[in-house]
């Protein structure tokens, strides 16, 4: 059974954030991921506030500049289906596609899907670790294999989500409300890294609800994709992960945005792999200098190394496959 | 900033990872986060304002009820509606034993609160007999063997005919990816990807029901 709450199912957004403004509100997008963590106590709450009936945030729409919106609570099946975004934001639809199950992809939202909270088993079990407001982290010396090799400090999560990378490296801006104000992230900032703060995983307040994401007009030249490595080829998270979005001029690749999932508590700017292949054809050499580029500077832990490998096998493969 | 190690937090809290992990060994670790072992907290009762009335459609049924919000779909069915097909596995999304359609799509019943059910069309496997018969996946399930101990097969059944309600004429491929979010502790998987082959054949030639 579990813990006990109220339940607010508004037909409108304005409801929606009034209702929020309670101290203790969750957000119920799909509910995938806020019912497991109710079950499994990582928190409770007094009062979920349902987002799953109203009609204003769902939708996928072309945006008059040849953009598209996507709303928050359109679920992964639709976007993993649509065939617009197939077509122009490959790596979205590849993420999607790719995430969990069947089951949960039609239930899952876009929205709960940026803002899921992290899987680290300490986290989701009986621990009260360090993100959870205890003292310590249980995984650094203990059981770490699916945890970060870059970016730890103090807490050593990887980020769970397919879409973050994606629609990071495709410049998607989250369009976020409260009832008291309207502004907007982009998905590359949205993530905290344990460094700012251990115990967040978002910039968003409690009462601030993502209403919809905004992709900017795919640039000509414009490439996508996201792939992930899972220890199995049913539903799993990523064990490493890399989304691209390169805008090619001929063979020649003009600008690189390629963002890692698996590997860091927030979706992982790899800097180095954008520098080792922007202004170049993607030869072997070149590709081979951005495999090892991806891993430079890791921090693997006792029971992740086999990560690097990963990576660099994943990358390559990936810039070979884009490159077409 | 200098990098801080988790150990500085240890400093004062009386607990050091290195004894906690010590007195607990890994593999009680990974027993203690093994959800199925975590013993349920005994729920507290309930005051009648608490719950919320609902009216929920189940097999073409209305069924109004009063529930708590804290209630899933799967308990309801099973404990209120005594719907026990749908099976409770891992309640936590991992299994596909609670699968259910709603509005013609597979979900799992154990992470969908039931009031957020209220206005969906939900089946569950018993809504897919025909009469007293059985439906056509029903009866592909049970003439290929597609089971042994039958615990995920409600679950496989609906999945299986979610898949064909959006794909009547899946390949193989999408018959595996169709059916990958639910699990068979039995591995009876070859003879569930046949089952569900047949059942979309015959529905192709005309011989569903
Ligand atoms: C077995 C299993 C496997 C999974 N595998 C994967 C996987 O491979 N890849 C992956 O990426 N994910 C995976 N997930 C995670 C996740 O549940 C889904 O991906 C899903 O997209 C979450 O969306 P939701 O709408 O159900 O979120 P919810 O559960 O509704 O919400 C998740 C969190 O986001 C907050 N939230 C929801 N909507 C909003 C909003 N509009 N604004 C602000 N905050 C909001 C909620 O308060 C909550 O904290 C898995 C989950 C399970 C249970
Ligand atoms: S990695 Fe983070 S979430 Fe996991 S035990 Fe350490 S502090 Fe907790
Ligand atoms: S019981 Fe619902 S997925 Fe396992
Ligand atoms: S038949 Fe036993 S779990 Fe599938």
């Amino acid at each position: 059974m579990l813990p006990k709450f109220s339940h607010l199912r508004p037909a409108t957004l304005r409801e929606a954030l009034a209702a929020l403004d309670a101290s203790d509100a969750r957000i119920h997008g799909g509910g995938t991921d806020l019912v497991g963590c109710l079950r499994d106590r990582v928190f409770t709450t007094e009062r979920v506030v349902s987002l799953s009936a109203i009609p204003e945030l769902r939708g996928i729409a072309a945006t008059g500049d040849g953009g598209l919106r996507i709303g928050a609570t359109a679920t992964l099946t639709e976007i993993a289906g649509h065939p617009a975004i197939a077509d122009r934001f490959t790596a979205i639809a590849d993420a999607a596609r790719v995430v969990a199950s069947p089951q949960l992809r039609n239930q899952g939202t876009i929205a709960g899907n940026l803002c899921q909270k992290p899987r680290c088993w300490y986290y989701r079990g009986d621990f009260h670790c360090l993100r959870k407001g205890g003292e310590l982290c249980y995984a650094y010396e203990g059981e770490n294999q699916h945890h970060c090799i870059f970016g730890g400090d103090l807490c050593y999560i990887v980020h769970p989500s397919d879409t973050a990378p994606a629609l990071a490296a495709l410049g998607a801006v989250c369009r976020v409300s409260s009832a008291s104000a309207t502004r907007s992230v982009p998905v590359d900032r949205l993530h905290v890294p344990p460094s700012v703060d251990p115990r967040r995983e978002t910039v968003l307040e409690p009462d601030e609800v993502v209403t919809e994401l905004v992709l900017p007009a795919p640039p000509a030249g414009l490439r996508s994709s996201y792939l992930k490595i899972r220890s199995r080829n049913a539903w799993d998270f990523a064990l490493a992960g890399v989304a691209l979005a390169l805008v090619f001029d001929g063979d020649i690749v003009r600008s690189a945005r390629v963002f890692l999932s698996g590997a860091a508590p927030v979706p992982w700017r790899s800097t180095a792999v954008e520098a080792a292949i922007t202004g170049q054809a993607l030869d072997a050499a070149t590709i081979a200098a951005a495999a090892s580029a991806a891993v430079a500077g890791a921090e693997p832990l006792s029971g992740n190394a086999y990560k690097l490998a990963l990576f660099e096998g994943l990358v390559a493969g990936q810039l070979e496959a884009i490159r077409g | 900033m200098a990098k801080k190690k988790p150990a500085d937090h240890a400093a004062g809290s009386g607990v050091t990872r290195r004894g906690f992990l010590g007195s607990v060994g890994a593999g009680a670790v990974a027993a203690a986060t093994g959800a199925a072992s975590r013993a349920e907290a005994v729920p507290e009762i309930t005051d009648p304002e608490e719950m919320v009335a609902v009216a929920l459609t189940i097999n073409g049924r209305r069924h109004r009820l009063l529930v708590e919000p804290r209630w899933t779909l799967l308990f309801v069915l099973r404990e209120r509606l005594c719907l026990t097909g749908s099976k409770a596995g891992c309640e936590r999304g991992e299994c596909g034993s609670c699968t259910v359609l709603v509005d013609d799509e597979p979900r799992y019943a154990c992470l969908t609160l039931a009031v957020e059910a209220e206005g969906r069309e939900i089946t569950t496997v018993e809504g897919l007999l025909v009469g007293e018969e059985l439906g056509d996946v029903q009866r592909a399930f049970a003439e290929h063997d597609a089971f042994q101990c039958g615990y995920c097969t409600p679950g496989q059944v609906v999945a299986a005919e979610g898949l064909l309600r959006a794909n009547p004429r899946p390949t193989e491929a999408e018959i595996r990816t169709g059916m990958s979010g639910n699990l068979c502790r039995c591995g009876a998987y070859a003879h569930i990807v046949k089952a569900v082959a047949d059942a979309a054949d015959g529905r192709k030639t005309g011989g569903g029901s």
